[in-house]
């Protein structure tokens, strides 16, 4: 009896977690703005799952595809943005997988952003963004 | 450092002054309830002779150059010479990064500090397939001795001191430098400058390790022994907190941390059979600036403090030199701001005054625009004068020590290294500083105080001027610095001629060499040396490494 009222629960009354993929592409080793987000994304009641360092896109996208994602969130320090970005979105394609939302951060150029969104990377978020920010963005992308 | 007697009297005018403060407060009551270092220590509405009573001058603070060395590792300090002004760079190509120390030598600079590129620090070569994206990027690309050659070419290797940031292949990185010494005509004797060669803290907060922790700490113990013997004037370690407080923690987990590091690595030396005094005194540190003007010079008075007891007490070391703690200090790449850039001036200028009011060797200035991206020579140029206003305008280096005797430094200070050796104690019981990184505690500890910082930002308890109180409308910067692309493509090609034209037969021959010695004991000093010099590619050798140590994989604390 509890088990199915559960199970009722998940089914048609609480609206399913969203769930985050949190990935640091490349060899970048600064992850204190990914931990920090992962942390916020948490308490703001996602189900976040991170990939630690040194992340191929490859192995991004086949754990995205994996856990189901409904967002991507990814994280580059290094200026190796220009390609790992581009190869990420080219790979969702190719899988796919185009329904994922995908977000960046990092330290990206203000003129880098226009090519990024034109790949498909709904938003760049710089530094000082507040982690408020990026919860309100990914609720109210992934609800539309 | 007062008698009981004075004390007494002063105890009765606090009470005093206490009484006729609570009449003011009752009118006007200050900003906040309480106030605190970014550490959470409480600061108090005035510090007197009672807030230090418990110091004792001899004992506790001594004079410049003497031990505890709390007030400066030489007697003269800035009034001998200034310390040393060190801006990190490096990026794409050797020849490119060349040019940029040769500038900086011109602006003044006194020694060479070398940023490697991500694919170098984690034992890449540039064609490997992890390395696309990042060739050049963060710093300049070494794949052969060829490349080191390149990079100091006209740059005469005794005159100047060079700093490289390398870690987990700083062994093979190190021996390209000294053959390259060698071209030139210098010899190891007259090599003066450092590697990091900090594997901890990259498990902790950096994040480039390549084998696990013991092969590390061999390697690590390697270049101890062979530098006491070839290379005496090499600092074989620069043992750093600043990565640990840009990942996020506080300054006296930066302290504490970096400390137990130390501890781990002068115990891996002791076990590997070197003697303390042979090899302590080469053991350097590094530490952040951050926000917290008088807590980052306190920070910095304590861990001379605390590092002399640790060696005189736990390690029983008799040269002075093994007691000193020598240190270089950059300013925090984390309190600086996109929004506002400009305002990342003043930022540094404070931090960097900190670090030379808390006596720092060498330093580092941030740039203004490295929210954005590598620093643009104009900004690197601003940061550059920074130091030298502190140094010849500002008067501040004409004494040791200026703040030695203010009743809230010295507070500070004591408060600062209790709390550490608290942690220091813990890590202990742990099992030690590479146990504690093991089980994630230090990056757990790092992680929270990084989010309770963040929250406090966005809750406006911690202000940042332009980014969360008195904002403007922002217009992107301009004249950023952009590494070209085209930089990984010469430096495959590069590669691909160098192999073909190389002798494949020595090469094949020292890599075997490098595979017994590394699968036995002996130093691998003399292998790297031996291999580098017939070009064989940094990655060929790590490879090799990596067959026979494996490789590290972290642990997750998220």
């Amino acid at each position: 009896m509890y088990l199915e009222s559960i199970l009722l629960c998940r089914r048609c009354k609480v609206p399913k977690k969203i769930r985050v993929l949190a990935a640091k592409p490349g060899l970048d080793g600064h992850d204190r703005g990914i931990k920090v987000i992962c942390c916020a994304l948490r308490d703001a009641g996602m189900e976040v799952i991170y990939t630690g360092l040194r992340q191929t896109p490859e192995q991004i996208v086949q754990a995205a595809i994996q856990e189901d994602v409904d967002v991507i969130g990814m994280s580059v320090l290094s200026g190796a943005h220009d390609y790992l970005f581009p190869r990420v979105m080219e790979l969702l394609k190719g899988a796919g997988a185009t329904d994922i939302i995908v977000i960046g951060g990092g330290i990206i150029p203000e003129e880098d952003i226009k090519s990024l969104r034109d790949v498909g990377i709904r938003a760049v978020f710089g530094p000082g963004t507040p982690t408020t920010d990026i919860v309100r963005f990914i609720k109210e992308t992934v609800s539309r | 450092m007062y008698d009981s007697k004075k004390l007494k009297k002063i105890e009765k005018s606090s009470v005093a002054w206490a009484e006729k403060t609570q009449k003011v407060l009752d009118k006007r009551p200050e900003r906040k309830q309480s106030f605190q270092t970014l550490s959470g220590i409480p600061v108090e509405r005035v510090y007197d002779p009672l807030s230090v009573h418990e110091c004792e001058y001899v004992k506790d603070l001594g004079f410049p150059g003497s031990y505890p060395y709390t007030r400066g590792v030489q007697p003269t300090m800035y009034r001998g010479r200034f310390w040393t002004m060190r801006q990190y760079a490096g990026f794409a190509s050797a020849e490119e990064s060349n040019k940029r120390y040769k500038y900086l030598l011109e602006q003044g600079q006194t020694g060479l500090s070398v940023a490697f590129d991500l694919p170098t620090q984690i034992g890449y070569d540039s064609d490997h397939p992890m390395a696309r994206g990042e060739v050049g990027k963060v710093g300049v690309a070494i794949d052969t001795l060829g490349d080191m050659e390149a990079l100091f070419d006209g740059i005469p290797l005794d005159k100047v001191s060079t700093s490289m940031t390398i870690n987990a292949p700083a062994a093979i990185l190190l021996a390209m430098y000294v053959q390259t010494a060698d071209k030139q005509g210098v010899g190891c004797k007259k090599l003066k400058g450092t590697i990091q060669n900090d594997i901890l803290k990259e498990y902790a907060a950096r994040g480039t390790y390549i084998f696990p922790p013991a092969p590390s700490m061999r390697l690590i113990t390697d270049i101890f022994a062979f530098c006491s013997q070839y290379i005496p004037s090499w600092n074989t370690i620069s043992i750093s907190g600043y990565h640990i407080r840009e990942a996020g923690s506080t300054a006296v987990q930066e302290l504490a941390f970096t400390l137990a590091n130390g501890i781990a690595y002068v115990e891996a030396a002791l076990q590997a059979g070197l003697k303390v005094d042979d090899f302590a005194p080469r053991l350097s540190f590094f530490f952040n600036a951050h926000l917290d003007f008088f807590e980052e010079i306190a920070k910095f008075r304590a861990a001379r403090r605390l590092w002399a007891k640790i060696m005189k007490e736990r390690f029983g070391a008799k040269s002075p030199k093994s007691l000193m703690l020598r240190f270089h200090t950059q300013t925090a790449g984390c309190t600086l701001t996109a929004q506002q850039p400009q305002n990342n001036v003043i930022r540094v200028t404070l931090q960097a005054l900190s670090a030379v009011l808390g006596g720092t060797q060498s330093l580092h200035t941030n740039s203004m625009d490295e929210a954005f991206s590598l620093p643009s020579e104009d900004a690197v140029q601003i940061a550059v004068r920074t130091q030298q206003v502190i140094a010849y305008e500002s008067g501040v280096a004409n004494t040791a020590d200026p703040l030695g005797g203010s009743f809230y430094v010295e507070h500070l200070t004591s408060e600062i290294e209790e709390r550490a050796q608290t942690y220091i104690d813990q890590i202990d019981e742990m099992g030690g500083a590479a146990a504690a990184i093991e089980q994630g505690y230090v990056q757990k500890e790092i992680q929270e105080s990084a989010y309770a910082y963040q929250k406090a930002v966005e809750a406006g308890e911690q202000i940042l001027v332009g980014l969360n109180k008195f904002q403007d409308e922002e217009v992107p910067p301009r004249n950023l610095l952009r590494v070209d692309t085209a930089v990984m493509e010469s430096q495959v090609a590069g590669l691909k001629q160098l192999k073909a034209k190389r002798d494949n037969v020595a090469v094949a021959t020292a890599i075997k060499k490098l595979k017994k010695s590394a699968r036995g004991n002996d130093n691998l000093m003399p292998p790297f040396m031996e291999a580098v010099k017939c070009y064989a590619t940094l990655g060929e050798i790590c490879d090799t490494l990596r067959d026979v140590f494996g490789e590290y994989t972290a642990v997750s604390t998220v």
